[in-house]
């Protein structure tokens, strides 16, 4: 096809695993950059790219960038359109699709990234919020086998990454997913059996062991 | 696919996010029927269509609900023929939904923070990230409108920009918005608020001012 296709990412990030998860599963042939995000060490092609946030990922097309993850996977199941949609064809399946992407990416998001970056009675709260995102995503999900139905769709590949860092939020926050939550433990060790997902989602060892670092240099008790 | 089908729409009559959903159903030649929603005393219907957020605006298309205004925005895009409210190329459509976030992300709370935060250096922290956030609008600003030579999704997005900004700035006397800073947006506002879709579901201003005005005074007299 001729196109270039450059990604650029920070291999403990939710978003930028989205965006890898969404290339792959297009078979898009693609180069990854790893951007060494957390020690602000941008390079000179992420800020060219992405001047007004500074942030991965950034999925470069033929010179032209696309930025914000949820974004990146529209553009990307809009270009290239011929296999494994990840949006549903009709409007309003599309809605439902964006609503509930959105509400990984604000509500979701939000929750889970207080329980391991506070303490006491505030994290407390947060991961009871956190638990009870979960619990309505899996009524959304019910009986089907993917978000997107009987394949990976927007929402699985907008939620997907937080598996990553399940270890993360279950220490910090004291509480087992597995117990709170079956079936989204279910669903994303259905999603991990994609090579899409596989090859993209970092261990949650590693992932824990970052966040401890993380809270050590920002000074977090 | 549009005529006999049932559509509604609840909303406040002051809500920017609200106005986003009338302008696009308007702009596609919807007819829909709207329900006032009061937000201290929030609906049976509003509660069961938006149980997740609680939230206007909601878009019920026969009895099938829509939430978030700008995912409202998209589906009435794509469930309607005639005005194309999103570009039809895909990387320019990217562009659109990056430009509305990007408001709703870094204008709106800075917005929110500069006029009701209680800690004043919060409120001068949200101002100066107001301002630089309108900067980055303005020097991205072309064309007569966001989407070019007609309104789309950003301009519908960006319209707090043109009507409430100025309204909780003269209200609250803050510091974030001025036409000699941002020319390229003054002018914009000019023509997005003499657009006759928009013009026609406005409030009126001095309702929204004295609105406001009452909210600072609450606050003031409250210290």
């Amino acid at each position: 096809m001729g196109d270039e296709v450059i990604l650029l990412g920070y291999w403990p990030s939710q978003y930028g695993m989205r965006a890898r998860i969404a290339v792959e599963e297009k078979g898009i042939q693609y180069e990854y950059k790893e951007e060494d995000a957390f020690n602000y060490n941008k390079s000179p092609l992420l800020l060219e790219m992405n001047p007004v946030h500074k942030k991965t990922p950034v999925l470069v097309h033929n010179g032209k960038p696309i930025c914000e993850s949820l974004i990146v996977i529209e553009y990307i199941d809009e270009v290239w359109n011929h296999k494994s949609p990840l949006l549903p064809s009709d409007p309003y399946d599309r809605a439902q699709a964006r609503f509930w992407a959105d509400f990984v990416h604000r509500k979701v998001y939000d929750a889970a990234k207080r329980i391991w970056t506070t303490k006491g009675e505030e994290r407390e709260g947060e991961k009871n919020e956190f638990i009870e995102c979960m619990k309505l995503l899996e009524q959304q999900l019910g009986e089907k086998p993917y978000f997107g139905g009987d394949s990976l769709g927007f929402v699985d590949v907008a939620f997907v990454p937080f598996y990553s860092w399940f270890q993360v939020y279950e220490k910090f926050g004291n509480f087992n997913m597995e117990a709170e939550c079956p079936n989204i433990i279910a669903w994303a060790k259905r999603c991990l059996q994609k090579q899409s997902v596989a090859n993209t989602l970092p261990d949650q060892h590693k992932v824990y062991d970052l966040a401890i670092w993380i809270r050590k240099k920002l000074g977090i008790e | 696919m549009a005529s006999n089908q049932h559509v509604k729409l609840f909303g406040t009559v002051r809500s920017p996010f609200v106005k986003r959903a009338e302008i696009a159903l308007k702009l596609k030649g919807v007819e829909y029927e709207y329900v006032e929603e009061s937000l201290s005393n929030k609906s049976d219907d509003l509660l069961k269509y938006n149980p997740v957020h609680k939230k206007v605006p909601v878009l019920l298309h026969n009895d099938k609900p829509v939430c978030e205004s700008l995912v409202i925005v998209e589906y009435v895009d794509e469930a309607w023929t005639g005005y194309p409210i999103l570009p039809s190329d895909p990387y320019h459509r990217a562009q659109a939904r990056f430009w509305s976030k990007f408001i709703d992300d870094k204008v709106f709370p800075a917005a929110f923070k500069a006029a009701w935060n209680p800690n004043e250096k919060e409120r001068d922290k949200g101002a100066e990230e107001a301002r630089e956030a309108l900067q980055i609008l303005e020097n991205k600003l072309k064309g007569k409108f966001f989407n070019g030579d007609s309104i789309g999704l950003v301009d519908l997005a960006a319209l707090y920009i043109a009507f409430w900004l100025p309204l909780i700035q003269e209200a609250g006397g803050l510091d974030l918005y001025s036409g000699e800073k941002y020319p390229k947006l003054e002018k914009w506002g000019h023509e997005i608020l003499n657009h006759p879709v928009v013009k026609g579901v406005l409030p009126p201003r001095d309702n929204v001012l004295a609105i406001y005005k009452t909210r600072f005074q609450n606050i003031s007299a409250s210290k």
